[in-house]
Parts: C-alpha cells; structure tokens; sequence
C-alpha cells in the first residue's frame, strides 16, 4: 500500500506540471469474488490538486468512469421467417465491455463535449467499438443500440448523472454498484476533470476484480485438470445418489 | 441466499436451485426421465449461459438418475442386461450426435435447430402417449382387461435374438441397439439424457413392460450422461461444480419421493401424465417460435 502510493506520488511529480491535477482514493482497488458474492459498493473519492488559485469561469466538473473487460459480443436479431422467429441477421461487436459506469457530476452532455467525448471513448455508446457490419445489413447502428440496452437492463451498463459531488472544486466523491454477476480481471477506472466540456486533466487507474478461496480452486482446477474436474464432480454425482438412496432407506426402515 | 458461481459466473439464488432439483428430480423418479429436457430450459431462463446450462445438467442428471436406479435395483425393475444393449448403442450415438452437432454449427442455426428438434418430438411423442394411454385408461374402466401389446411383427422376425429375462422378451438385439444409437444422437443434439425419447421407445417399439423401462432408462442414462460430462468438462470447461451440488441435493432427495409416489400409480396414469408433461413443454417451446419475442435482440459470446 505504502509502495503504491509511493509511485502515484511520483508519477505525479514526474508529471508535466498542469494547473489542476487528480489526487485519487479508492475505498478498495481489489474486489474479491467469494462464494457468497453479492456485489460490491466501490467509494471513489479523490482531492484536485493545484499550484495556483482557483480559475476563475465555469465551475469544475468530474466524469469517473469503471470498465470491465472488454470482450467481442455477436449480437443476433431474429426476424419471422415461415411462420417462426429465428435469428437472421448477426452483427460481430468487436470489443464491449462486460461493465461500464459512467458517473458524472452534471447531465453528461453538459459536462463533456461531444468531442471530447469521441476523443476518450466516454459515454456508454462509445465504449463500444464495432468495425462494421456485413454488406447485407443497414443499420447496425440498432445492433450496437442492443447492445447497450440489454446490458442496461441487467445492471451492467450504468449511466449515472448527477451522482458525483464535489465541495469547494476541489473534494470530489462518488460510489459505484457493482452487479454480482461480475466477470474476473482489470477494471480500469478513469476520473476526467472538465471545464466548459473540455477535458482539463485525466487520471487513470485500475481495480482487481479476482476470484478467492473455493471459487479460486474450482475455477483453476476446471482450466489445468480438465479430466480430474469432471471426474470429481461425476464421483460427487454418484455419492450424492448414493447418500439420498441411503438415506431414504433409513427413514423407512426406522 | 446468493450463491456465485465459479464457472458460469452468475449469481443467483440457492433455494431456487434447490427447489428446481428437487422439483425436476420427482419427475425423474416418477417417469423414469432425467429431467434435462425440463431442466436445461428453466436454466436459460434464470440466466445461467446455455453451454454451462447443458454441461451441468448432464452432471446433475448422473446423480438423481443413480438415486433413483438404486430404489429401482431393490425393487428388481432393472433389465441389466435390456439396459446394457441400450448403452453400448447409446455411447455410439452420443459420439456419433457430438460430430453432427459440430458440423451442424458450422452451417449456424443450430439453436433453431435444438429448438424445433424439441418441438418435433416432444410433440409427437406426447401426443402418440397421450391417446394411446387414454384409449388404455378408458378400456380399462369398462372393466375389460388392458389388452398386451406383444404382437408378432416384423421386429420378431430378424436374427441375433436374445432373451431378456426380467423384460419376459425374447427378440433380436438390433432394434434396441438402433434405439440406443437414436437416444444417443438426439440426447448430444438437445443436450438431455434422452429419457423422454427412450421410454415411450421402449414401451411401444420394443414392446417392454412399464415398471421395468422405468429403472432400465435410468440405468443407460447414468452411463452416457457420465460420458456427456466428462467431455464438456475436457473439451468446453462448461460444467459448474457449485451449480451441479446445489441442483443434484433436491434433485437426488426428489428421484427419491419421485420413485416412491411412482409405485402408488397405476402403470396408464403414469404414462398420461409424462405425456402431459410432455405435451406442455412442447407447447411452451412452440409458443416460443410463433410469438414475437418482446427482444429480437440476442447476445451471443463473440468471436468467430
């Protein structure tokens, strides 16, 4: 811990100096998966730090965004095709993160601009990258569109206006849910510090998400002794049908 | 409570789990059926991704199918012998379904083709069921004896003929090694046991007694579910251990009750309630093609 902040004070120091710059606090830069996972509340908090006053002109704004993985998605839609609906047309989605939360400190489009938006891939439909769509297909705009809104109704896709405060423009914080259904990896976490919609600093770290303990074992095992898994699981099959059986017998005996 | 999966990296609730296996498990001891082709769609619906879904409930069917044979083994309504010509077609098919299943995924649609496989025979079979034990039902109320269903045709006049004993047949190997062979391809295909196929199969093409297709299905489906496991666990690394032990403790506590509410129905009741099972499950999938789907979206995993 000592040793991290250590080197996030010296990337700060080595850092070209900049008028305002993030100073940044995590309540836990590792979540881990247990068995008994429900989700995790992450407190990101964080201090701007400067070299002069204050400028004066439009107040400051934060944009924090946390990102999952990113994984290529084939979106399928289905069309009736003799009486029956069946997938039709498929849409490869190059890379789209399995979560993504957005949390800023105004209504998104007034605190970023368009362009700036495009430029650091912010808001959730920019978070998605899709190359292009086979010849026969239109609009794979609604595909990319489907992307968001499935994802958005299952918790993962996030997009939370309004919900970072900041005191005196300097003290910012926020809290983002993460669903329980996370998958395993690097979490990469991005604070935007904006005045006028444009982007004035960017901060930029990461957050653990690791399976632990007997998920840990289960998942590890199932990948590096494939055989001795599925042996496992038939010979904890076959005693559990025994045990029932077994059981049973008793009970009635008795 | 909330449980997390380590494979299918889901979580969901434990009683629901619990209360699915032991729900489906009483039917597998009823019928005589594994349940995966209840299961494996009720698993989809509560989120679990389909390849876990399909791998882990060939686990969870080794289990409640093994609990119920045992109960079946002490009441002497296991063909061994009926049982093992099944499997050694059965295993066959398995291997043989998986090559079709891979070459039919490589044309695409294959989920479409899973789909109306089920619609197809869940409905003829069903239907098939239902009449015929209604007719049995409605003869046997009028106070007329069931009539036997041992006619002589063309499946008694081919060779390498065996007797087996506890199913009081004396016919040739070949059409139970064709309907292993069948059970098999059309279990890899749909991903189940194959139970709902094998059991009518067994009663009206090859002429078995009720109360032993019964423990005998169970006996060949705990073999190539085994053989289902291990190659998903191998070749995919889709079966969820955590998922397996919640669904196989209501499962295998269920095949137990199951088996036992068996013995108090009459062998033509048994049968009109499989085929209504049968007839509802069928009717939900096809429900399912013809409606409008509230999402024409669907996310697959990526990567071609």
């Amino acid at each position: 811990m000592i040793l991290r902040s250590l080197l996030l004070l010296l990337t700060l120091i080595s850092l070209p100096a900049r008028a305002e710059e993030v100073v940044l606090g995590l309540s836990q830069d590792r979540v881990a998966i247990t068995a008994t996972f429900e989700g995790s509340e992450i407190l990101i908090f964080g201090a701007v730090k400067r070299e002069q006053a204050i400028p004066q002109g439009s107040p400051l704004e934060v944009v924090i965004t946390v990102s999952g993985p990113d994984h290529p998605v084939t979106v399928w839609r289905k069309a009736r095709r003799l009486g029956i609906w069946v997938n039709t047309d498929a849409v490869q989605v190059d890379a789209a993160p399995s979560f993504y939360a957005v949390a800023s400190s105004g209504p998104f489009s007034q605190v970023m601009s368009n362009v700036e938006d495009q430029r650091h891939r912010v808001s959730i439909p920019r978070a998605i990258r899709s190359v292009g769509a086979p010849m026969n297909i239109t609009d794979a705009q609604s595909f990319t569109e489907a992307v968001v809104r499935i994802r958005t109704n299952e918790g993962l896709y996030q997009l939370l206006e309004n919900s970072v405060q900041i005191d005196e423009q300097t003290l910012f914080r926020t809290s983002i849910q993460m669903p329980a259904n996370l998958t395993e990896g690097e979490y990469p976490t991005r604070i935007f510090l904006t005045r006028d919609g444009q982007v004035v600093s960017q901060f930029e770290t990461v957050i653990d998400v690791d399976k632990v303990g007997l998920e840990r074992w289960l998942y590890d095992m199932s990948r590096q002794k494939p055989l001795l898994y599925g042996l496992m699981s038939l010979a904890i099959a076959i005693a559990a049908g025994w045990g029932a059986s077994a059981a049973f017998q008793l009970l009635r005996q008795s | 409570m909330l449980i997390y999966l380590p494979i299918a990296e889901v979580s969901v609730n434990a009683f629901l789990l619990l209360g699915l296996g032991g729900m489906v498990g009483i039917l597998s001891g009823m019928f005589g059926v594994g349940g995966g082709f209840l299961m494996t769609p009720l698993l989809f619906f509560i989120g679990i991704p389909p390849a876990v879904a399909v791998a882990t409930e060939a686990n969870q069917i080794v289990a409640s199918s093994f609990s119920g044979v045992l109960a079946h083994l002490k009441r002497r309504t296991v063909d061994l012998k009926m049982g093992t010509v099944l499997l050694i077609g059965g295993l066959f098919g398995a291997a043989l379904g998986v090559v079709l299943f891979n070459y039919l995924k490589s044309l695409g649609q294959v989920e479409l083709l899973v789909q109306l496989c089920y619609v197809v025979f869940l409905g003829i079979i069903g239907s098939l069921m239902f009449i015929e034990s209604l007719n049995a039902l409605r003869k046997s109320r009028k106070g007329g004896r069931v009539p036997t269903r041992k006619k002589h045709n063309w499946i008694h006049g081919l060779p390498f003929k065996m007797r087996f004993r506890v199913s009081g047949l004396y016919i040739s190997v070949i059409p139970p090694l064709i309907v292993g062979v069948l059970v098999g391809v059309l279990a890899a295909i749909m991903g189940v046991g194959g139970g709902f196929i094998m059991v009518p199969a067994m009663i009206y093409l090859l002429g078995m007694p009720t109360k032993v297709v019964v423990g005998t299905s169970l006996f060949q489906i705990i073999f190539v579910t085994s053989f289902t496991t291990l190659l998903h666990a191998t070749t995919n690394y889709t079966v969820d251990i955590a998922l397996a032990v919640l669904l196989l403790i209501g499962g295998v506590i269920g095949a137990q009750i199951g088996t036992r509410l068996g013995t108090y129905l009459k062998a033509e009741q048994l049968r009109i309630l499989l085929a209504l099972l049968v007839i509802i499950v069928c009717g939900k999938l096809a429900l399912d093609l013809l409606i409008q789907p509230s999402e024409l979206y669907l996310l697959g995993a990526g990567g071609h």
